[in-house]
């Protein structure tokens, strides 16, 4: 902590040095505060704790190998990673996915966005000091992680969607599992409803904080729950649907509050949709079905074909030892993240490994509108303007 | 997004009509439009598109190193129109002895930290960027780690503990 004089020289204000360890930071952000007794004078966030050059290191993978590389980028949402990555190099490839396989991507990514707003929602409780619901949240969360781990065989990095369709077929027994995780959810984000929205203190401390205009949220290129929040209904799913999302019927949750309080009401509100959506989606997963696109050198053979058919076992040395080669060109591809807008761009020069690899994250570009939104205010408001932006920040720093 | 090719049309015969010059090509690559604009008429167009073709949001920019090809560098800008559901790739092609470009802070102001992303990154210089900084990387790093001539071990050796032991032995 240091006292320095303004450049008015008239008032004092000081410098607080917010993170990078700071237990509401949700990571290793770092924010330079400049504080009038209680109130924000100027913020500037400084990032990049946490860059491992994953961009980088796509261009030494083949296009497959990128894949597992992507879970590790926004570490509560990989799958939704995996499908705008798969997306991109499908479009590069002009590979088209069976449709039970686009089912099945849309109900893990409708799972992964119920757990990555129930981490949220815990999160962000405990920082503003409601413990229980944390614990609530991380209970219901668990189920979401066991429906992953026996898709996939892991809970977090599943690298479930791969280029072409999805890994592995669903496990027995998948449907009763998924539907009584549906059954069990409607009342459990009721709990959470009863504890926090009609609650004073959570009351106080969200409504009327970290405010942000429409305009000035477009401008500064916010997208997802905060702009839906400040009533602009630009949500990716419905503005260019991707994985089939044209066939379901959901609707996209706005509020014109566009505060802290607001931000919450739109992710409960989600985390309801994203019930209906799993629930059609599940009517439309046959039970029978390819979950892979027909196209040899791209999709490894089943390994049955492996050992009767020739042609199949040249294919698959070659996708292992060299990869696919998409034509020369690139693709941008976004889908609706939890935290907003997932981008990403895939430069190909002709050769197996990419050009160039870009994620366009969300919580990077959020982040940035953070001075706006807490200058002015007070120093308690900064963790609750923090919290509702829903930063992840291996996503920040990439 | 509506009718790619129809929207391709649009801003492309919108710009042309405004200058004849500030459409070097227009690609299209898989139902997405891309269109390269000379650098130095880079923020009109942006202005243009923003004001005139209601590209009000600016989704993502990035930048691609074609080294060793000339001009090496290609920096991309995906702009996204909410009211007409519209999408548009500007692009700017930069030679590796002058990676100079307008900034587009002022058209939009999110433009911030993805520029100072790609200057940390590519080494690209953004004009009238008002807070030019390295954003991810340290800032006493040197080089810029996305340029493909960068070599993968760094420009400087990185001590570790582990070598501090085998120097001694």
């Amino acid at each position: 902590m240091t006292t320095v004089e303004t450049a008015t020289g008239a008032a004092k204000t000081m410098v607080l040095n917010m993170g990078p360890q700071h237990p509401s930071t949700h990571g290793v952000l770092r924010v330079l505060l400049e504080l009038d007794g209680e109130t924000v004078v100027k913020a500037v966030p400084d990032i990049g704790y946490l860059h491992t050059g994953i961009e980088k290191s796509c261009e030494d993978k083949t296009y497959s190998q990128a894949i597992t590389l992507t879970d590790r980028i926004d570490y509560l949402n990989p799958l939704g990673n995996n499908l705008v990555y798969c997306l991109a190099v499908e479009k590069l490839l002009g590979l088209e996915v069976p449709k039970r396989a686009q089912y099945i991507r849309v109900m893990m990514v409708e799972l992964q966005r119920i757990s990555s707003h129930l981490v949220w929602l815990g999160t962000h409780a405990i920082d503003l000091g409601a413990m229980s619901v944390f614990l609530y949240c991380f209970r219901e969360r668990e189920e979401i992680l066991k429906i992953f781990e026996r898709f996939a065989g892991q809970r977090m990095m599943t690298s479930y969607i791969r280029i072409g369709g999805v890994s592995v077929e669903p496990p027995a027994g998948w449907r009763q599992m998924v539907q009584k995780f549906l059954d069990m959810m409607p009342s459990r984000i009721e709990e959470y409803e009863a504890l926090l929205t009609e609650n004073r203190i959570w009351m106080a401390r969200t409504k009327g904080v970290g405010v942000v205009k429409p305009e000035a949220a477009v401008a500064m290129s916010m997208t997802g729950p905060t702009l839906r929040a400040a009533g602009i209904p630009y949500d990716n799913r419905k503005v260019c649907p991707y994985s089939s999302y044209e066939e379901f019927d959901f609707q996209v949750p706005t509020r014109t509050d566009s505060d802290c309080f607001g931000r919450y009401m739109i992710r409960v509100a989600e985390m309801r949709e994203s019930l209906k959506i799993i629930k059609q989606a599940m009517e439309k997963i046959t039970d029978q079905g390819p979950i892979k696109a027909d196209a040899p050198g791209i999709i490894p053979p089943q390994r049955e074909k492996m050992k009767t058919e020739m042609e199949a076992l040249i294919y698959h040395f070659k996708i292992f030892t060299e990869g696919f080669s998409p034509p020369p060109g690139d693709a941008y591809v976004t889908v609706e993240s939890p935290r907003g807008e997932l981008g990403c761009y895939v430069a190909s020069d002709g050769s197996p490994h990419p050009l160039r690899v870009h994620f366009r994250s969300p919580s990077f570009v959020n982040l940035q509108a953070l001075p706006m939104m807490i200058e002015g205010q007070l120093i308690a408001d900064v963790i609750a303007c923090i919290g509702t932006i829903d930063i992840v920040l291996g996503e920040v720093d990439r | 997004m509506g009718d790619a090719s129809q929207n391709a049309d649009v801003v492309a015969e919108h710009l042309r009509a405004w200058n004849p010059r500030a459409v070097t090509e227009v690609i299209e690559f898989h139902g997405e439009t891309t269109i390269v604009v000379p650098r130095n008429v880079l923020r009109e167009v942006a202005q243009r598109c923003r004001q005139e073709l209601q590209f009000d949001l600016l989704s993502d920019a990035t930048c691609v190193d074609k080294y060793p090809v000339e001009p090496r560098f290609e920096v991309s800008y995906h702009l996204t129109s909410i009211p007409r559901k519209a999408r548009v790739r500007l692009r700017v092609k930069l030679s590796g002895d002058d990676p100079t470009v307008d900034s587009l802070v002022p058209v939009w102001p999110g433009a911030g930290w993805m520029e100072r992303e790609i200057f940390d990154l590519m080494g690209i210089r953004f004009n009238g960027h008002p807070d030019l900084r390295r954003i991810l990387l340290p800032d006493d790093w040197e080089g810029h780690p996305h340029r493909k001539d960068y070599p993968v071990t760094g420009y400087r050796d990185i001590p570790s503990i582990a070598m501090k032991y085998t120097k001694g032995s």
